[in-house]
């Protein structure tokens, strides 16, 4: 596949001090799926704005099916944006929002008002044509932004927090439902979001950034299993973070010794001896091991809080060294209530060397 | 019970005195002058009557309808003028100004002389545009002219410029007002759509902001419609308007039922442009809405 989007050298600097965007390289393929994750004012915006022409890039070329693009205004670009807000145009409706691009593109009045059923058909919300935007719920409206993105069949579609402003619950349907409209249609979804679960519910593939840059750029599961740096495996789900370094190498992997105890991690860095690093290990990627049962890694520790949230309990245990880390488990059924770890207890934790991330250096906190 | 007694006091006070206000102050004058304007004329003085002569007179003399005619063609100069100078520039302040602070001040520049006195605004024309005015000296120092031209003064030209200098904020105001509540990402949505930044203007920013245009030609069309000190000042000759007809009517004339039959029929025409105006911006908002 051929890279519809490629970003090169992108920047965009508002100022001496602002920096929007800081240096960006980045190819998205035709029909691809990507999302732009990060905290806010990292650059997401900014970044999504460039590519729809809003804003020009202080460096860098932008390229459309192998166009270049970087000077071409908005109204020139084979792109549509779904904007955070959606920008609905209010003395129009719904029907007119939509067939708004659509005469420029040279179809008849007849042909823009079938195009507009169709779209609407395809969103979801087939009877809402000769409604003023103001009369539409945000739910609604939200599918009018997208109608009126997708019927111009533009090469790549643009979504500024598309849900942001929407409830959970019309939130959790909405991923799926663009999920299934991406496919559908067959157009480049770029989605810009801070929400890690929803970046990594939709799409193909994630390109977190972080003060501008791009932190990391891969499959959700990759982002999620192998995070390169602690900012991005904190991001993306929770990391425990706990102090060490490396001691050496064996066969089962590379050796750390920390003030909780000695691991032993998969993964393997091209760090020498001694050097400072930062073991990182998910929550839900840790046990608490039963009298007798034993693991790669035995950590022993204390309990120091346990919070029981329906779906199963988050225990908070203090390692010797007094790092406090988070261990999740499920409840598989009530009767193990009783099971439940006491504040106060010694309890050891298990966790196999691939679930332990190794990253150079140490993080703050 | 007895608490309810002062609260119905008060009620009473507060929507009372306003309503007596309105009665005193409103009401009853405008009802005077609608009676008035039935009344004969017996100089100098006037009898009671019920006759519709008075306002015959202003249909039929010639004289009138002129006045009538004048005064429309200048209000309706005068909006013209204020749309055509106001628009771009709020426009420009609110779309195009990138300094926060350069908008307040270039704002407030604009809002500013209607703290000064009216007359004093009329007489800053009378200086510029008088024979030896500023503008006669300026053009008499670049040489375009070798005397002083009287041509600037004591028209319907001068009309138009005063009353538009005047009263132009009123027309700034409420244009900047709706500029201003356009999202501004109405504008990128439709260059997103594929529309230039002329289309986007015609088929987005114009349609929104027609209320403030509405409001705007009302405003400025119903002040320079009873204005009579710009003729007085810089009128001229031939620069009566239906104001200072009824002043003369009231004062040197002595004729107070025409005066008051004047009155009434340019009360209904402004009542009829403001109701014009307010469904002009009810469908717009219905349109909004
Ligand atoms: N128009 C602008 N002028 C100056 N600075 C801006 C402008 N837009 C964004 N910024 C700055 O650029 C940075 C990135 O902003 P943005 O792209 O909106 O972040 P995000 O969408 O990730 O929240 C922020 O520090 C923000 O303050
Ligand atoms: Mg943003």
């Amino acid at each position: 596949m051929a890279a519809i989007i490629e970003l090169q050298r992108i920047s965009k600097h508002y100022s001496k001090t602002i920096i929007g965007v800081d240096d960006v390289s980045l190819d998205v393929e035709d029909g691809e799926f990507v999302t732009l994750l990060g905290p806010s004012g990292c650059g997401k915006s900014t970044l999504l704005r460039m590519i729809g022409g809003f804003e020009a890039p202080t460096h860098g070329m932008i390229r459309l099916a192998g166009q270049d693009v970087t000077h071409v205004p908005p109204y020139r670009r084979d792109v549509n944006m779904v904007f955070q807000d959606y920008a609905l145009f209010p003395h129009m409706t719904v029907g007119e929002n939509i067939a708004y691009g659509l005469k420029i593109q040279g179809r008849s009045r007849a042909q823009a008002r079938d195009m507009a059923v169709d779209a609407l058909a395809l969103v979801g919300l087939p009877d809402k044509i000769d409604q003023k935007p103001a009369q539409l719920s945000g739910g609604q409206r939200q599918r009018v932004a997208l109608a009126r993105a997708i019927v111009r069949r533009p090469k790549v579609l643009l979504l500024d927090e598309p849900l942001s402003a929407l409830d959970a619950r019309l939130r959790d349907q909405m991923r799926i439902e663009m999920k299934h409209l991406h496919e559908k249609v067959g157009i480049t979804f770029i989605m810009v979001t801070h929400d890690q679960e929803e970046a990594l519910t939709m799409s193909d593939r994630v390109v977190v950034m972080e003060k501008g840059r791009v932190a990391q750029d891969g499959r959700p599961q990759d982002l999620y299993d192998q995070p390169a740096s602690p900012y991005v495996a904190n991001f993306i789900g929770t990391t425990n973070f706990v102090a060490g370094s490396l001691t050496g190498r064996s066969p089962a992997g590379t050796r750390i010794a920390s003030a909780a105890g000695d691991f032993t991690a998969t993964a393997d860095l091209a760090l020498p001896q001694g050097a400072e690093v930062t073991l990182g290990f998910r929550p839900e990627k840790v046990r608490l091991l039963a009298e007798g049962e034993t693991a790669a890694n035995v950590v022993p520790g204390r309990i120091a809080e346990v919070i029981y949230y329906g779906l199963g309990l988050r225990t908070t245990v203090e390692l010797a060294g007094g790092t406090q880390v988070h261990v999740d488990c499920l409840l598989p059924d009530s009767l193990a209530r009783s099971a439940v770890p006491q504040p106060g207890a010694p309890v050891r934790l298990g966790i196999e060397p691939h679930n332990v991330f190794v990253f150079a250096g140490r993080v703050a906190a | 019970m007895i608490a309810r007694a002062p609260r119905n006091l008060s009620a009473l006070l507060v929507l009372g005195i306003p309503l007596l206000w309105i009665v005193v102050f409103m009401l009853l004058p405008y009802g005077i002058i609608v009676t008035y304007s039935f009344w004969l004329k017996s100089y100098p003085t006037f009898k009671p009557a019920f006759q519709f002569g008075n306002y015959l007179t202003l249909l039929t003399d010639v004289q009138y309808l002129q006045v009538l005619g004048r005064t429309l063609k200048i209000s309706i100069l005068v909006s013209i003028l204020s749309l055509g100078l106001a628009y771009p520039f709020a426009w420009w302040l609110v779309f195009r100004c990138r300094s926060q602070a350069l908008r307040t001040w270039a704002y407030m520049a604009v809002i500013a002389p209607l703290w000064v006195s009216y007359l004093l605004r009329a007489y800053i024309w009378k200086t510029i545009l008088g024979t030896e005015g500023i503008l006669n000296s300026f053009l008499m120092s670049t040489g375009l002219i070798s005397e002083p031209s009287s041509l600037f003064l004591y028209n319907q030209f001068a009309m138009v410029v005063t009353l538009t200098y005047i009263f132009i904020p009123f027309m700034v105001m409420p244009i900047y007002t709706a500029l201003e509540r356009i999202p501004l990402n109405l504008a990128e949505a439709s260059a997103d759509l594929g529309m230039g930044p002329v289309q986007t203007f015609l088929k987005v920013t114009l349609p929104l902001s027609t209320p403030g245009i509405a409001a705007g030609f009302t405003l400025t069309f119903c002040l320079s419609f009873g204005d009579f000190i710009a003729p007085f000042l810089v009128g001229g000759p031939d620069g009566n308007l239906i104001a200072s007809v009824i002043q003369t009517q009231f004062g040197a004339a002595l004729n107070w039922p025409l005066g008051s039959a004047l009155s009434i029929v340019m009360l209904i025409i402004v009542l009829a442009i403001v109701s014009l105006s307010d469904r002009l911006e009810a469908t717009a908002h219905t349109g909004a809405a």
